[in-house]
């Protein structure tokens, strides 16, 4: 290997592993507030990329479908759920909530159907059209168990994967997409060339992981965020509702993950499956920065980002198998790390 | 139904399953194939998440290697199928045991996540090696042949299937009955408790890990020789998945609910392939979300599966009583007033906090010490630094002259130290006998296999019998097949000093064993602690009960804020002004 090509795998690394940064955090801010280990967040990354196709292809996206089937069973649960404890007053807002706002980018595409937009409007029409799927699997599978453990919540997140996959195919078919480049220009440093996507890639990752930490130091929601993260039952005390702190983080993470398909659609063909390999690549990097830090998260994402990129040039059939074997070495640091015994462990069984 | 209409219904639904290759349609014998072939990696899962709490993705991945293995090892060598299956289980062995230590330490959701992990990247390599076939596989698996008996046919294979299953069964059942299948059974909740039982709970999670992974590859290896044809797709994590969410609909915990779970999805699956395609175009994905939402309405309302449904209206097997066996062998008790237990300067900080500040004490041989003191004052940490549990940050213990200060947990109960605790901890969902049981542990040796193949039988009659006998002292000898969890508070505290005393301790530690006890029963235990006494066991006990401790103890040392503020006999105790300052306030 030469120093170019190292620096050319160095770079393309550094890509993708910004977006593995974006989606890491997803993961890192959802696992922190509510506990749920979100193994299906790959395939929001996956939806929205799939989106942005269809839309481009001027083609009904899918993910209206998805949306509609979504908001439908969250209705039927917000009412039963309100109903069962004696707020049936509040159903026309829960329906609001999670049966019109959801629907309403829903209801753009299917005005503008046809019409050709500007892709920046496009983008934007994507993302509207995939934000709402995390907050509303929350509150459809995973709030109704807020309180069981992790060990089964990861267990639940683990069936959803399934069946999200499952609508996926449904919804957007079996045939694999690329979107349109954003940007085409390119440039050169000396030798080395370097894509003006890459650059977007990086600096997207950059900016939003600065406004995720301004949002956190600076806004009285993100301080109530962290401190559910922290403690719930100190959070509840002081008046922050958790199911309110864990809606947030589905919408946030969610929206992170929108912009990450938007991000890597360009570069890379996604199929409606795609999005569990690229969450379970988050994964390793979330879990090398302990699933609890941003930064070390950030760090780990980008180390999985330049092992795929450097181990697809050594056997580029063999590196999913080296990009996850990465976990192995990452445990066994962990677990030697680990001091004091976990004296409270999970039970499947609650 | 009473116990022996349920070995009649059992003797029945062998003689059924016998009987059926000859009835039934070849697709139903295949179904029936497949049922028992995936009813073995579950019943791995049921031993691993359902009883000892350990959560595994990435069982697929050693069906596959089990799979590949045999494959590799008949088409390319020509060897039998029957080496085969030797070098399937040796080579899983291998794999599991050692990514087992690499990731079994983690607990939590760590654990399932790393499965995960490395059930895609075990995935991954059989689809790139090239001796393996890649990504079309391996063909032309030979059958298994028994003698000139070919098991070619579906309806052949499918007694060796079924036979395979029911013997791993009964051997699994007899496994959670013995010695190490309690051990399994209490790893569920916390290992220090285990731990001061002399239990290795890495080494029990490592062996039930490669155990459930040997169950996999055995089905591995029917299902290469049944299908003659090994590729990857089988053995993908989704599959993994599947496996352990028949797991959980048949009921985690029971052995039977492999089989239940296993052949629900097996034939829900295979009903909604007929049905689906008629009620859209797309019966194939919505077969996938038909399963999720299954999955998930079954882990929000039923999440101990069916099976625990089905046992309610089954009656349950009495136990029958423990017969009279020979005693275990006892420990030779040290000589009455030759010191036992030595603390010397012994320190423990938490941050800034000191939790224990120089503390220094003996205890001799034959004696009841008790430590009182304020909440607070650092009594329970000064036992956890005694027992292991913490590590001190200066100071020494000696026991029995020798040095124990960084020994951990299990050499300390080997050593002949046993104890309560302060939070009781006990496996609520076990029998009180089978508590007390786990206190036998280091007393008896029967390992893995022997408790599999029931050649403990003798070892472990002696055991219960002991077990009994300790119950029966603390007066709990009628509760002996009760669940701990439904005693009342007391009462457990009373059972964890059993468990105790089934360890056969020459110093045995009670953190406030008389909390939540009536009156007559804190006079039953006192009585109980002076019999000890008598038979040459030392006892040292934290106690908030004066009245107890005063008539009770020998001698009492007192501590406040992390040091000792006096020692010395209950009178001159109850006597001194700092002992009275430190409880009720100076008298200004």
């Amino acid at each position: 290997m030469t120093p170019d090509i190292a620096l050319i795998l160095g770079i393309d690394g550094i890509a993708t592993g910004s977006i593995y940064v974006l989606v890491g955090l997803g993961l890192v801010l959802i696992f922190s507030v509510t506990r749920v280990v979100f193994v299906p967040f790959g395939d929001i990354v996956a939806f929205s990329a799939l989106t942005l196709a269809s839309i481009q292809l001027n083609r009904f996206p899918g993910t209206v479908y998805l949306i509609l089937t979504l908001a439908l069973v969250a209705c039927a649960v917000e009412a039963v759920s309100l109903w069962r404890r004696g707020r049936s007053r509040q159903i026309p807002r829960g329906v609001f909530l999670y049966g019109v706002l959801p629907l309403i980018p829903a209801a753009i595409a299917y005005l503008t159907a046809g019409a050709e937009l500007p892709a920046m409007v496009q983008i934007l029409l994507a993302i509207a059209l995939v934000t709402p799927i995390g907050p509303l699997i929350e509150r459809i599978a995973l709030r109704p168990i807020a309180d069981a453990s992790v060990l089964l919540l990861l267990i639940v997140s683990v069936a959803l994967t399934f069946g999200l996959s499952g609508l996926g195919l449904l919804f957007f078919g079996p045939e694999g997409f690329r979107t349109k480049p954003l940007t085409t220009e390119v440039f050169r440093f000396g030798s080395v060339i370097v894509t003006s996507q890459t650059l977007l890639m990086v600096a997207s990752a950059a900016v939003f992981s600065l406004l995720l930490f301004l949002f956190f130091e600076h806004t009285l929601s993100g301080k109530a965020l962290r401190a559910t993260a922290i403690n719930r039952v100190g959070a509840r005390i002081v008046g922050i509702r958790p199911a309110s702190s864990g809606a947030l983080a589905f919408l946030l993470a969610s929206l992170l993950g929108a912009i990450s398909g938007i991000l890597i659609s360009p570069v890379t063909t996604l199929y409606y499956d795609s999005g569990f390999i690229i969450g379970l690549k988050a994964f390793v990097g979330a879990i090398i920065g302990g699933l609890a830090s941003y930064p070390g998260t950030a760090i780990g994402a980008l180390l999985v980002g330049l092992l795929e990129s450097f181990a697809s040039f050594w056997s580029s059939s063999l590196k999913e198998v080296i990009v996850f074997s990465l976990l192995i070495p990452v445990l066994l640091w962990r677990s030697l790390s680990l001091t004091q015994v976990d004296e409270e462990d999970e039970e499947v069984q609650g | 139904m009473s116990g022996r209409a349920l070995n009649l219904a059992a003797f029945a639904a062998i003689v059924i399953l016998a009987l059926t290759p000859l009835w039934a349609a070849q697709f139903t014998i295949t179904l029936l194939n497949y049922i028992g072939i995936y009813a073995l990696v579950v019943l791995g899962i049921v031993l691993l998440t359902g009883v000892g709490g350990l959560t595994s993705f990435g069982q697929a991945a050693f069906v596959g290697i089990g799979a590949y293995a045999t494959g590799w090892l008949t088409t390319v060598h020509g060897a039998s199928p029957w080496l085969g299956l030797l070098f399937a289980l040796a080579v899983t062995a291998a794999v599991a045991a050692l990514l087992g230590a690499v990731t079994l330490r983690l607990g939590g959701h760590f654990l399932p996540l790393g499965t995960i992990a490395w059930g895609l990247s075990i995935y991954y390599l059989f689809g790139n090696i090239d001796a393996l076939g890649g990504h079309n596989g391996m063909t032309n698996v030979p059958p298994i042949r028994i003698g000139p008996l070919s098991l070619e046919p579906n309806a052949a294979i499918y007694y060796l299937i079924w036979a395979m299953l029911a013997l791993a069964m009964l051997a699994i059942a007899n496994l959670l009955q013995s010695r190490e299948g309690r051990a399994i059974r209490s790893l569920r909740g916390g290992a220090v408790m285990v731990e001061s039982l002399g239990i290795n709970v890495f080494r029990v999670r490592l062996i039930t890990f490669v155990v459930a992974a040997l169950l996999a590859a055995m089905s591995g290896w029917l299902y290469a020789h049944m299908s003659r044809f090994v590729s990857p797709a089988p053995f993908d994590v989704r599959m993994g998945i599947d496996y352990l969410f028949m797991a959980i609909l048949g009921g985690s915990g029971q052995i039977f609910g492999a089989v239940v779970g296993s052949a629900l999805v097996t034939l829900l699956g295979n009903a909604l392939q007929d049905l689906l395609p008629h009620l859209s175009s797309n019966g194939q994905q919505l077969q996938a979300v038909f399963f999720a939402i299954v999955y998930v309405l079954a882990l929000q309302f039923a999440r101990g599966g069916i099976m625990p449904l089905v046992l309610r209206y089954l009656p349950r097997r009495a136990t029958p009583a423990p017969r009279k066996a020979d005693p275990l062998p006892r420990r030779k008790m040290p000589e009455p007033g030759q010191p036992l237990l030595v603390v010397d300067g012994l320190v423990k900080r938490f941050g800034g906090l000191e939790a224990v500040s120089e503390v220094g004490f003996a205890v001799t041989a034959g004696e009841i010490v008790a430590l009182i003191g304020p909440n607070g004052a650092g009594k329970s940490t000064l036992f956890n630094l005694i027992t292991g549990v913490l590590p001190a940050d200066a100071g020494t213990v000696l026991f029995l002259g020798r040095d124990i200060t960084h020994a951990n947990q299990r050499r300390i109960a080997a050593a002949g130290i046993a104890r309560t605790f302060q939070h009781v901890k006990l496996r609520s969902s076990m029998s009180s006998i089978d508590n007390v049981l786990l206190g036998t542990y280091l007393r008896t040796r029967s390992g893995f296999i022997a408790g599999a193949l029931r050649l403990d039988r003798a070892e472990e009659a002696r055991a219960r019998f002991e077990a009994l006998h300790q119950l029966e002292r603390v007066g709990l000898g009628a509760h002996a097949n009760e669940l701990a969890g439904n005693l009342p508070l007391g009462r457990q505290r009373i059972l964890e000093v059993a468990r105790a005393l089934a360890a056969d301790p020459a110093l045995i530690i009670l953190d406030e064993p008389a909390a939540g006890l009536s009156r007559p029963e804190k006079r039953a235990l006192a009585e109980l602690l002076r019999a000890l006494r008598k038979e040459g066991v030392t006892v040292l006990l934290v106690e908030h009960d004066v009245e107890f401790v005063m008539t009770l103890v020998d001698r009492i040392v007192v501590m406040d804020f992390g040091a000792k503020l006096v020692e010395g006999e209950p009178a001159a105790i109850r006597a001194d002004p700092r002992v009275q300052e430190a409880y009720l306030g100076s008298v200004a």
